[in-house]
Parts: structure tokens; sequence; C-alpha cells
């Protein structure tokens, strides 16, 4: 049967170049980056150049990325490590209601520590409103961390909007790139961003690397406190074959960017118009300002899993798009935030392209698509009655 | 989140017990946030007997809405909350054995 993997957003395969360059770090250059004799040179050069070549994809001085072990960690890094450092300024951040749970639960364990968050809505198409933002802010605020692009919606926020009324008040501003970092441009200076959150494996690089960008002079506290690794800011024995992994990744990604982009666009506006032909098929997020390979829909009458099996077992895999969703019974946050009525949420179905999808892939899934979404509604207890039914206020695109 | 606060959630479901009440089996997540408390309902659940009672602890203050939420999604039944000064201890009897 034939495969077809739509999650990239999920995660990715390894580039072979990637592969290649951390292959030594596995075997002859073996050392501790901290051993002063040859094979911890090898390890630590080994660092050293993947920490350029990270900073090159974010247009980032080397001395500003700290390596991390994943996306989570270093959104968890920038939250509390800004929060402890300037607690004695203020005791107030800003978040959005449509945060990965990486910042939105450890927002809410800062909350229990005497912190105040405001978690600003976003609009029907999840995007963050800076006048929001600008009224949120008060005397005591100290953060503002907005998602620079949602991997369930695929929605590209005003960063560098919200950023300018930020210093405007000197306040700090961290954005969780995983999503964006590698798959479109993203520059520190342009977001004009204070911390940085992006990660390997979203650009072809290994599961287990990832970095917080923190801005030079930026204060603060590490979560992990040992040796002198990452400048003091990370302790622990550095994953050297993970970390040369994502700098080779982030080089590749930085060169292949515009190309990688003008592939993935066209096949997912060809999945969009295709989608949309089905009646009651929602796009979710924004019609323009979105990820070039993130196609996200509401189906309505199916539930999102359902639509996954069957689709799973034609050879294409997809995603719900969250864990809250697929694992737990729950609506999903994001969706509720840009007004999906509960009922609807949970037909939910993301699609991510990448480098090896095909115009015939993209085929494929044009004509399955629609057959999935008919069997199941022939099986759904709403099969009668739904075509009577009105679109629900959130239609962004139909 | 206070109590006054809790009570503005969706509380149509909210049952608040002046006593902490017997259970079968129990479980402390205390630290855990979601959507770990609906995963280790799901677990729990499936582990003790229709009739039996479940009780979790807690200080993840989404539960409030969410494990009510879950109960009648599920067919379970959601008995009540008992609030401690800094957690709450919530009761859950399964209803049918498939579950």
């Amino acid at each position: 049967m034939k495969e077809i993997y739509m999650d990239h957003v999920a995660t990715n395969p390894l580039h072979p170049e990637v592969l290649d360059a951390m292959m030594p770090y596995f075997k002859e250059h073996y050392g501790n980056p901290l051993s002063l004799y040859e094979p911890g040179m090898k390890a630590r050069e080994a660092i050293e150049n993947a920490r350029a070549g990270a900073a090159e994809l974010i247009n980032a001085k080397t001395g500003e990325i700290i390596f991390t072990a994943s996306g989570a960690e270093s959104n968890n890094f920038a939250l509390k490590g800004i929060a402890y450092a300037f607690q004695n300024k203020g005791k107030h951040i800003i978040v959005s209601k449509i945060e990965h749970h990486s910042i939105l639960n450890p927002a809410r364990f800062l909350e229990k520590q005497g912190f105040a968050v405001t978690y600003l809505p976003v609009d029907n198409h999840g995007l963050v409103n800076p006048s929001h933002v600008e009224k949120a802010i008060t005397d005591e605020t100290i953060l503002i961390s907005i998602i620079h692009a949602s991997p369930e919606i695929g929605t590209i926020q005003p960063i560098a909007e919200i950023s300018r009324i930020a210093k405007e008040k000197g306040i700090i501003v961290h954005t969780d790139s995983v999503a964006s970092a590698g798959n479109i441009p993203v520059d520190v200076l342009e977001l004009n961003v204070d911390l940085m959150t992006f990660s390997a494996h979203q650009f072809y690089g290994p599961k287990g690397a990832a970095a917080l960008y923190v801005r030079e002079g930026t204060r603060i506290v590490p979560l992990i406190y040992g040796g002198i690794q990452e400048g003091g800011r990370r302790a622990g024995t550095e994953n050297v074959p993970a970390i040369a992994g994502m700098g080779k990744a982030a080089e590749i990604a930085k060169r292949d960017l515009q190309k990688r982009i003008d592939h993935v666009t066209p096949l997912r506006d060809s999945i969009i118009s295709s989608a949309l032909k089905t009646d009651k098929v929602i796009l979710t997020g924004h019609p323009e300002k979105r990820l070039p390979g993130h196609a996200s829909f509401v189906v309505e009458y199916i539930e999102g899993e359902a639509m996954l099996l069957m689709l799973a077992a034609k050879g294409i895999y997809s995603a719900s798009g969250s864990a809250c969703s697929s694992k737990a019974l729950k609506s999903s946050p994001v969706l509720i935030s840009i007004g999906v009525p509960v009922h609807l949420a949970q037909g939910s179905v993301v699609f991510t392209l990448g480098k090896g999808t095909t115009g015939e892939d993209i085929n494929y899934f044009n004509e399955t698509f629609p057959q999935v979404i008919s069997r199941l509604r022939e099986i759904s207890p709403y099969a009668k009655g739904w075509e009577e039914t009105e679109a629900p206020a959130c239609t962004a695109k139909k | 989140m206070s109590l006054a606060e809790a009570h503005q959630l969706d509380n149509s479901r909210l049952k608040f017990l002046n006593e902490p009440m017997a259970a079968d089996a129990e479980t402390d997540i205390i630290y855990m946030m979601c959507p770990m408390h609906l995963l280790t309902l799901e677990d729990k659940v499936k582990e003790i007997k229709a009739g039996q009672i479940l009780s979790i602890l807690t200080d993840y203050d989404g539960a409030l809405e969410d494990i009510p939420g879950w109960c009648h999604k599920t067919g379970n039944e959601f008995l009540g909350i008992y609030e401690n000064a800094d957690h709450y201890k919530f009761y859950i009897k399964k209803i049918k054995e498939s579950q």
C-alpha cells in the first residue's frame, strides 16, 4: 500500500546529510566536550559548529544559542527562567490562549507560585490582536510569550508588531517558533524578540535537540544547575550527536528554505481548495497568514479520530492536532478559542506537508479524503439531517 | 483559583462535599497538569469494577471543569469534590463494567 506521511508538524525524517553529520559522534568522536584531550576537543568543536549553524538559521549570534533537549524544555526554560529572574520587577506574564501546552502548563505552574498570567484571546482565524496585548500590559508585566505559528491551525502571529508594543514598555518577549523555524524565514532581529524556542526535528534534524535563543545581556535563571555546559545556563553532559545533527539540519534548512516553501505551498493550496469543495468542511486558521505546508480543517458531523484511522487504513498519516481531543476526550482549547463550537471541535484534522510530499501524493489524497468523509457520514449518527443544518459562525473559508 | 472563581466556570456539574468519602481506589496526581488528569482518570477507571469509587487527588484547577465533564461524556457518576487548603479530591463512581 502507498504510504503518504502528512504529519510533518509532528516530526520529520532525518535528512541523510544530517545522519552523516551525526554518525562520527556516536563512534570515533565519543569524548566528553569538557575533556581537554583530542576526543573531547572534537566533541566540543562539533557543538560550537552546531551553535553557529543554529544561530545562522534565526540570524542570532552564536553566543545567544543555548542547546536543550526539546522545544518543551526551551519553552519551560523561557517562562520559568525569565519569571524567576525578573520577579522583583513584577509578577505578571502575558500569553495567548492558543499556546502549546509547554507554555500553558508552566504558566499555570507560575500562577501557583504567585505570578499573575493573562491568557489573551484570538480572533476566528487564530490571530492575537496587538491592541489586546497593549491593553493587557500592566506595570507588573515582565514577559510576553506568544507562539509564532500554531502547529494546530497554522496561523502565523504578528510577532514583530507585538514586540514593538512590548519594547516601548521595556517588556521581554519570547516566541515559540517550533512550528515556524526551518519552515518560514525566522529572524530574531526582525521579530525583535528576546527569546525564541526552536527544535531540530521540525526541520529534518534529530529528536532530542532543540535550542533557546536568549538575546545577549538577558538574564535568565537556569532550569538545571550543575556543570559549566552551555555557559552554566543548562548543565548536563551534552547530547553531542543530536546537537551536531541540529546544527547540520539548521544549515540545510537555511540553504533550502525558499525551495522548500516553493515546493509545499502549491501542494497545500491544492489540498485546501479540493477539501473545501466537500460540503461542511471548514478551514481552520488564517486563510493566508499560515504555514506554507499546513492545511487544517473541521469536518462537520465526523469524529477526527475516525477520519485519522480511515485515512491511515488508506496509507495517509495525519493528525487531529491536539492531545486533548485525541487522548483526553476534551475539546481542543485552540479550536474553542477560535470559536469552533464544542460539538464540531472533535471533527478536527490536520495535514502538514514536507519536502518529500509529491504532487502524486496530493492527487491521491484529494481523491481519498472526500471518499473518507462521505463513508463516515454514511455511518455517522448524524447521517440523517446534517445537510439541513447551518454552518457555524466560525467559518473562515468555505 | 478561589472557590468563588471556580463557581464562575461551567459549574452546572460541580458538586462540593463537606467531608471526604471512602473510596475503593485512590490516585495522587498532585503537580500534574492537562491532560494528565483525564488520561489518569481513564486508566484508573479501567482498573476498578462497576459500582466502585475512585478518588483522584489533584491541585490542577482545570480539573474542576474537566473531570465532571469527562464523567458526563463517559456515563460515569461524578460524586463530588472535597476541597482542602491546596488540593481537590474528586470522587468518581464507575457505572459500566465495560469501561
